[in-house]
């Protein structure tokens, strides 16, 4: 019973929707309920409070005064949604969803609740999005939902043949992989078909291909947060031209999955999430502590 | 391999900002929370590696005494556990290791002192994406994932001893859906860890300390 719902790479996904003439956030719904013993309405519910939980953590980030834990990064999202607001900035629902995404990693930084989409230090992508999209496009919590079966999908697929740790494969394997969820979730809101949707996740993964995780202080606050923010900004353009060109693409998203996960592989421990070398080991951060920063009172 | 479900994917839900350094470290202490059998009066944190050196900027030390206090990973009370800690009467110590034990190198030694004077120690690594693994309990290297509940058995180290542990499960009907069994260095006992499917309880746990030759018995409800 369970091969005619589970899937195990994108190929199959693309064949089981075809088959059934259902969207990928079906396809995902169905091969939870068969292998988990949760039913329908359990895993929409759970997915409803994931949601919430999501639209907290960018209401929050955007209202409360936070604590920053290690005060490398704080205010940015903030700062950037008043200049959307205010200026009006390059892209507005784009640069909207950045602020939320920024603000996300802030809360997360601060002790915040979050949901690990799929980790701790990408988790901004996904919520700061949708929280854009839904102001922008009015989307129903059953459209969001589906959305977010379709992201885990496709990030389902990423975690299982290759990886979603930065340890193991640097940035890309967290942020690259919450763009690559968030760019296909966006395609089926919109009404993309499943191979549309995974032409989108395939170039927003490629475009993040080979970077690394470098964090600051050891901390998930510097570069993460910026990088959210510019992992929502590859997922919405990556959508967009996937939707534009109705999915045409050179390598399809399993061939990217192998590559991530290769290039991951030979990337020397030092990028990956141990905060011996990129950004992390620069002469300007080395005598940084945290807290410096946003503080600056010994300057 | 486990399969990946939709909520490992998107979840868990959790309070930040890490996954290894901040849930992974409250579910360590929460199971060690469970070797005292009365009130915690004290307990003691010695850190290794990136717990060491990065335990501030990842609120690992909240999370910890989170986990003592029995908290879920989600629960804002982690933010201020240490002033709960304090309202419960409960001693929170700290201390930065040097020393390189060879393990993960996110690993915590917990040492739990109980009012009635009872001393018991626990050593775990949180090995990534909130996963963990408990590798020593009372000074005996064991192996114990923490993702099934179990009961874990320190005995005598003699024939038949673990055939009357089992059966005191089929007695009460629980499925053991993996058990190990570690020596300790004198060779005289042993600790067996039982991981079970669904939940054991008080009787079964009495019917195990019964036993001849069980010197202990814990229960670690994980789920």
């Amino acid at each position: 019973m369970n091969k005619k719902t589970d899937f195990t790479n994108a190929k199959d996904l693309l064949a089981l929707c075809e088959a059934k003439n259902i969207p990928i956030s079906e396809a995902m719904l169905l091969r939870e309920t068969s292998k988990f013993e949760i039913s329908r309405e359990a895993a929409e519910e759970r997915m409803l409070k994931t949601l919430n939980v999501m639209r907290e953590s960018v209401a929050r980030s955007q209202t409360e005064k936070m604590q920053l834990l290690g005060g490398y990064i704080g205010g940015e999202g903030k700062e950037l949604l008043a200049r959307v607001k205010k200026e009006g900035a390059l892209g507005g629902t784009i640069s909207r969803a950045a602020a939320y995404a920024m603000g996300v990693i802030e809360w997360n930084a601060s002790m915040g609740r979050i949901v690990a989409a799929p980790t701790a230090g990408s988790a901004g992508v996904l919520p700061g999005i949708l929280a854009a999209l839904e102001e922008a496009y009015k989307f129903d919590d059953e459209a969001l939902v589906k959305a977010l079966f379709n992201a885990g999908a496709v990030g389902y697929l990423i975690g299982r043949n290759a990886t979603l740790s930065g340890a193991e494969g640097g940035c890309q394997a967290e942020v690259g992989a919450a763009s690559a969820m968030a760019a296909s979730m966006i395609c089926e809101l919109f009404g993309g078909a499943p191979p549309v949707c995974l032409a989108a996740a395939g170039d927003a993964m490629s475009n993040i291909l080979g970077l690394i995780c470098d964090p600051i202080g050891g901390l998930v606050e510097s570069p993460c947060q910026k990088r959210n923010a510019m992992g929502v900004s590859n997922a919405m353009i990556s959508a967009e031209i996937a939707l534009a060109t109705g999915g045409r693409c050179l390598v399809p998203f399993d061939e990217v999955v192998t590559v991530m996960h290769n290039v991951g592989r030979s990337m020397p421990y030092q990028f990956r999430e141990t905060a011996l070398g990129g950004l992390a080991a620069t002469p300007s951060v080395k005598n940084l502590k945290p807290g410096c920063a946003s503080c600056g009172a010994c300057k | 391999m486990r399969e990946l479900s939709v909520f490992d994917i998107i979840g868990p839900i959790m309070i930040g900002p890490s996954s290894s350094h901040t849930a992974g470290a409250l579910k360590i202490a929460r199971i060690a929370k469970m070797l005292a059998k009365t009130k915690i009066v004290s307990v003691r944190f010695q850190l290794y590696g990136s717990f060491a050196k990065t335990y501030r900027g990842h609120g690992t030390d909240r999370a910890l005494v989170g986990g003592i206090l029995g908290y879920a990973t989600d629960d804002y009370r982690i933010r201020d556990s240490f002033d709960w800690a304090k309202k419960a009467g409960i001693e929170i110590v700290f201390e930065e290791m040097d020393a390189d034990i060879a393990a993960h190198p996110n690993t915590v030694d917990i040492t739990i002192t109980e009012e009635n004077g009872e001393v018991s120690s626990l050593r775990g690594s949180s090995v990534g994406g909130g996963e963990i693994e408990i590798v020593r309990i009372n000074g005996c290297d064991i192996r114990f994932s923490g993702k099934n509940n179990a009961v874990i058995v320190r005995q005598n180290d003699k024939p038949g001893v673990i055939a009357s542990i089992t059966k005191i499960f089929e007695v009460f009907n629980v499925n053991i859906s993996y058990m190990s069994v570690f020596c300790e260095e004198n060779d005289e006992t042993a600790f067996s860890v039982l991981e079970i499917d669904g939940e054991f309880n008080d009787l079964g746990m009495e019917a195990i300390c019964r036993q001849p030759n069980i010197l202990s018995a814990i229960y670690i409800k994980v789920k």
